[in-house]
């Protein structure tokens, strides 16, 4: 748990360090990258902790989901439809699916600590 | 454990990546005010801006070419002859034929403005709103009874004018208007006024609906030149003779 927490960290550290700039036509896309990425931590923690946690799947999942995020993004601007929100809603509601599994667990490991 | 000590390092990878990319976002957001601002908003706006652009292009290069004009006229006017002398009247004439003069005279003043009355359930509003027909009307009615100039809320009406509906408001000489309208027009007052109060004719339709109407005879009425550019891009004359 502790070692995500730094490497979050150490992001932010180097993303303040290093003047990266996303142009803003391409910001409707990061926000997407940025929402996939977040998915993909939040499961990745949910497989850790239930011990089915698979190297390829982590992997692999990261990056599709966030190219195929990107890819609707694009293709909801060439349309003029947001598709981008079906991408959008998708990851919410995992996210927040999966935060609750987490959540559940570590209750479960602090009550029985307690007993 | 192996597995376990993996998928740590792996989340924290994406962990901070996902860093890398918010502080970036957040750059790029609080830059540019609000992330909000979309595409379709900037292309609008350049739009806009374009045809402002070749607007300002377009009137400075009339502007330039007055001047020439202006430097012409005043060189010439050094060598007055009669022959000049007789032109300038001719030139005076047609400039009043043509609206470029501002003048003086009796006729009347219409005001127009939309209906005060309280509009019953299942009625069509626009009946009770001015439109660009109506005013048309009006205008044709006063040329139809020997005006000799008119203007709509200070734009004179030329040979090109046009009187158009542009959404809630009326277009004349590319100037937008609304409600209420004033209508000058120098003529004989008398009959300037009876071709409007015509049974039948064009105020008795429009009070039908409470359109206000209103009509003033004056003694001397302002009638303001018209200021627009004069363009023929089309139109060549055809020489006498030929």
């Amino acid at each position: 748990m502790l070692i995500p927490i730094v490497g979050l960290i150490l992001g932010i550290i180097v993303g303040l360090m290093v003047p990266l700039d996303i142009p803003i036509s391409y910001a409707p896309y990061a926000s997407i990258a940025i929402l996939a990425a977040l998915d993909s931590v939040f499961g990745g923690l949910r497989a850790l902790g239930e011990g089915h946690f698979d190297v390829d799947i982590f992997i692999t999942g990261f990056f599709i989901n966030a190219l195929l995020a990107g890819f609707l993004a694009f293709l909801g601007d060439k349309l003029g439809i947001p598709i981008y929100m079906a991408a959008i809603f998708a990851f919410g509601v995992r996210i927040f699916q999966n935060l609750a599994i987490i959540r559940r667990r570590m209750l479960d490991r602090l009550f029985k600590k307690n007993d | 454990m192996n597995n376990r000590l993996k998928g740590n390092i792996l989340i924290a990878l994406v962990c901070f990546i996902l860093g890398l990319m918010l502080v970036a976002q957040f750059r790029s957001t609080q830059k540019s005010g609000s992330a909000m601002t979309s595409l379709q908003r900037i292309q609008e706006l350049t739009m806009e801006l374009k045809t402002v652009i070749d607007e300002r292009e377009k009137l400075r290069a009339e502007l330039s070419e007055l001047r020439k004009r202006l430097n012409e006229y005043e060189s010439s006017a050094a060598n007055i002859s009669q022959v000049t002398e007789a032109m300038k009247r001719e030139l005076e004439k047609a400039r009043i034929a043509a609206g470029l003069v501002e003048g003086t005279g009796p006729g009347i003043v219409i005001t127009l403005d939309d209906s005060n009355l309280p509009q019953q359930s299942g009625e069509d509003p626009n009946l009770f709103l001015i439109h660009d027909e109506d005013i048309l009307k009006v205008v044709n009615e006063l040329f139809a009874a020997g005006a000799e100039a008119v203007s709509v809320n200070g734009q004179r009406i030329i040979a090109t004018s046009e009187i158009r509906c542009v959404g809630p408001t009326i277009m004349i000489n590319s100037v937008r208007m609304a409600p209420p309208f004033v209508i000058q027009a120098i003529g004989n007052p008398e009959s300037l006024e009876s071709s409007l109060r015509m049974r039948g004719g064009i105020i008795e339709s429009l009070q039908v609906f409470g359109i206000q109407v209103n009509i003033k005879r004056q003694d001397k009425i302002i009638m303001p030149a018209y200021t627009g550019p004069i363009k023929f891009e089309y139109f060549k004359p055809v020489k006498a003779g030929e």
